[in-house]
């Protein structure tokens, strides 16, 4: 267990509080001074509520001297990503179009939080509208990379990762469209599950690809993942993707010898040219300790992966086009004062309160469906897209979960990839498939580089078979070396 | 690639700068350029994927549930008048 508290796991947490080591309102407190101790530098929060926060902490301190606490996450201090709503909080999903948007609702995910007992203290910093890998795409501020200030920090959901990796909040949830869960958290060396799509719900969640978003939690431990994924999952008819199915106990469910008899694949097509040589190795030592838990590992072909890009990239940019459409400058908030008449006031607004990589993302979209260019890239896309979840299907008739590195390199620079979009775009590749096919995936911190940089592992599991998923990546977790590090802030 | 960047940033509802419209062009270009060799997969056959699991003919029961209120619903326009969004004039008086 780590000396500092703000260096704790939930479950950690959690029995002190039960012990009366501390209370709800010194814990909140405790992350509080964290954050203004190193936010200046690590830029993770775009605002916060801590009035709000306090009470909710009296609240859960009240409870729990009544005998009545409300379960593993009540009174735990959790940080949300700037795109999912809680009544009477800004949401600004790191948008100049958005900066003064204030939700008139509260997203069901974080109402099962509430209702939980967990703490809303912060909201996190983000790439605009869930659009980037590296955080710089937000309109308000630098994240930075808590191991190494001069390193982005991973995205979208930078905030998310580098508030729980340097100690700011106890856990956080993000959203995935396409690794915007999973690359940061490898990036920060923290755990990062995207859940099946349908699992959790996405009411609440800014929409930026509909068919593709799903809200999951980063966590210090994959035992926290289980806790948040235990709060968080169901049926949810205000979703109407939800799919209505048993929500098992995944907590119960993790075990250290749960690797032993596993059948894990390994896609020969994931170790590519170009991929960083220590990322590389690191991964490849810990395929071997899951053998040496017992795991036959099995060499699996999933041949359409290079294709992955290519159909992501049209398919996430036309729902895009579509989704963001609704900013007009009618309903929400921002309009341009120098419009001349209903149409100009689309363009202006939508000109004056878009950054450039959604700028560029939304006319992307919007070609990818116009009237010539539809069948040869959105349907076309759509069709590859089916060939994908098919090679999907066929490895997991032969494994029960496939092993992957989560990103092909380390944090990069600030400022290193930004003017270069394609390159951003490539640096997706090992996530992407995932969100295409539905299903779940976790990064777990898997080595620290020579540089002193995280490296992750990506696990994917079959659709809705997170209590397994979880418990393969807690018995790696259990056995890795690197297991409890945290940034020398 | 070529991509008429006009043409696609009036579909898009965005004015671009004319810095903006340059580097847009080159940049999407190169983007579709990348995307070209989804043109040589056969998907002769293949139906395509809208969502990763289908799930089709979601209904709930015809019932009133409450709603939000007018005020909640209101609260982020930009410009308001007796309970409704203000907007500027669509239709020219003839």
């Amino acid at each position: 267990m780590s000396s500092e508290i703000y260096y704790r796991c939930v479950s950690e947490l959690e029995a002190m509080l039960d012990r009366r080591e501390i209370a709800a309102v010194e814990l909140l407190r405790v992350f509080m001074e964290r954050k203004s101790a190193v936010d200046d530098k690590v830029g993770a929060f775009l605002s916060e509520y801590p009035d709000e926060a306090m009470s909710a902490a009296e609240a859960s301190d009240k409870r729990r001297a009544s005998g009545a606490k409300l379960g593993p996450l009540d009174g735990i201090p959790v940080g949300l990503k700037d795109l999912l709503a809680v009544k009477g909080q800004k949401l600004t999903c790191a948008s100049r179009i958005l900066e003064n948007y204030v939700s008139p609702y509260t997203g069901t995910a974080m109402a099962k939080l509430e209702s939980a007992g967990a703490v809303f203290w912060g909201r996190l910093n983000m790439d605009e509208f869930a659009m980037g890998s590296s955080c710089e795409n937000s309109a308000f501020k630098k994240t930075r990379n808590p191991w190494d200030l001069s390193r982005i920090p991973g995205g979208s959901s930078g905030g998310s990762a580098a508030a729980v990796s340097a100690g700011e909040c106890a856990c956080s949830l993000g959203s995935d469209t396409g690794g915007s869960i999973r690359q940061p958290a490898s990036l920060c060396g923290v755990v990062g599950l995207k859940p099946t799509y349908g699992l959790v719900s996405r009411y609440g969640l800014a929409a930026f690809a509909s068919s593709l978003d799903q809200i999951g939690p980063f966590t210090r431990s994959v035992k926290d993942a289980a806790i948040l994924l235990n709060a968080i999952a169901g049926y949810d008819k205000l979703d109407s993707t939800s799919v209505n199915i048993g929500i098992p106990d995944y907590l119960s469910a993790l075990s250290p010898d749960s690797l032993r008899g596993a059948k894990i694949g390994v896609p020969s097509e994931y170790f590519i040219d170009g991929m960083d040589p220590e990322v590389r190795a690191c991964v490849e030592k810990s395929i071997k300790k899951c053998a040496g838990l017992g795991a036959e590992i099995v060499e699996i072909s999933l041949p359409h992966t290079d294709l992955a890009i290519p159909v992501y990239y049209i398919i996430a940019t036309a729902e895009a086009s579509s989704n963001l459409a609704r900013y007009d400058g009618v309903r929400y908030t921002r309009r341009s004062a120098e419009a001349r008449d209903v149409v100009d006031m689309y363009f202006k607004s939508r000109a004056e309160g878009f950054g450039e990589e959604v700028k560029r993302r939304v006319i992307l979209g919007s070609y990818v469906l116009s009237s010539g260019y539809y069948d040869a890239y959105y349907l076309r896309a759509q069709k590859v897209r089916t060939l994908i979840r098919r090679d999907f299907e066929s490895a997991f008739e032969k494994v029960d979960v496939i092993l992957t590195p989560t990103s092909p390199t380390t944090a990069f620079k600030l400022g290193e990839k930004v003017s270069d979009p394609l390159s951003m775009y490539l640096n997706d590749i090992f996530t992407i498939n995932v969100n295409l096919a539905g299903l779940p995936g976790i990064s777990v911190p898997c080595g620290i580089s020579a540089g002193g940089l995280p490296i992750g592992l990506q696990m994917i599991g079959k659709a809705f078979d997170e209590a397994r998923l979880l418990s393969y990546a807690y018995a790696f977790e259990q056995a890795s070396e690197c297991n409890g590090q945290n940034p020398k802030l | 690639m070529d991509i008429d960047i006009d043409y696609v940033a009036r579909l898009a509802r965005i004015e671009l700068s004319e810095g903006e419209r340059q580097t847009f062009a080159k940049q999407l270009g190169q983007i579709l350029e990348h995307f070209r060799k989804l043109s040589e997969v056969d998907v002769s056959g293949v139906e395509p994927s809208a969502h990763a699991h289908a799930i089709y003919n979601v209904w709930r029961e015809d019932s009133p549930t409450p709603a939000m209120s007018v005020e909640d619903a209101l609260m982020n326009a930009p410009a308001k008048r007796d309970n409704q969004i203000v907007v500027p004039k669509v239709v020219d008086e003839a």
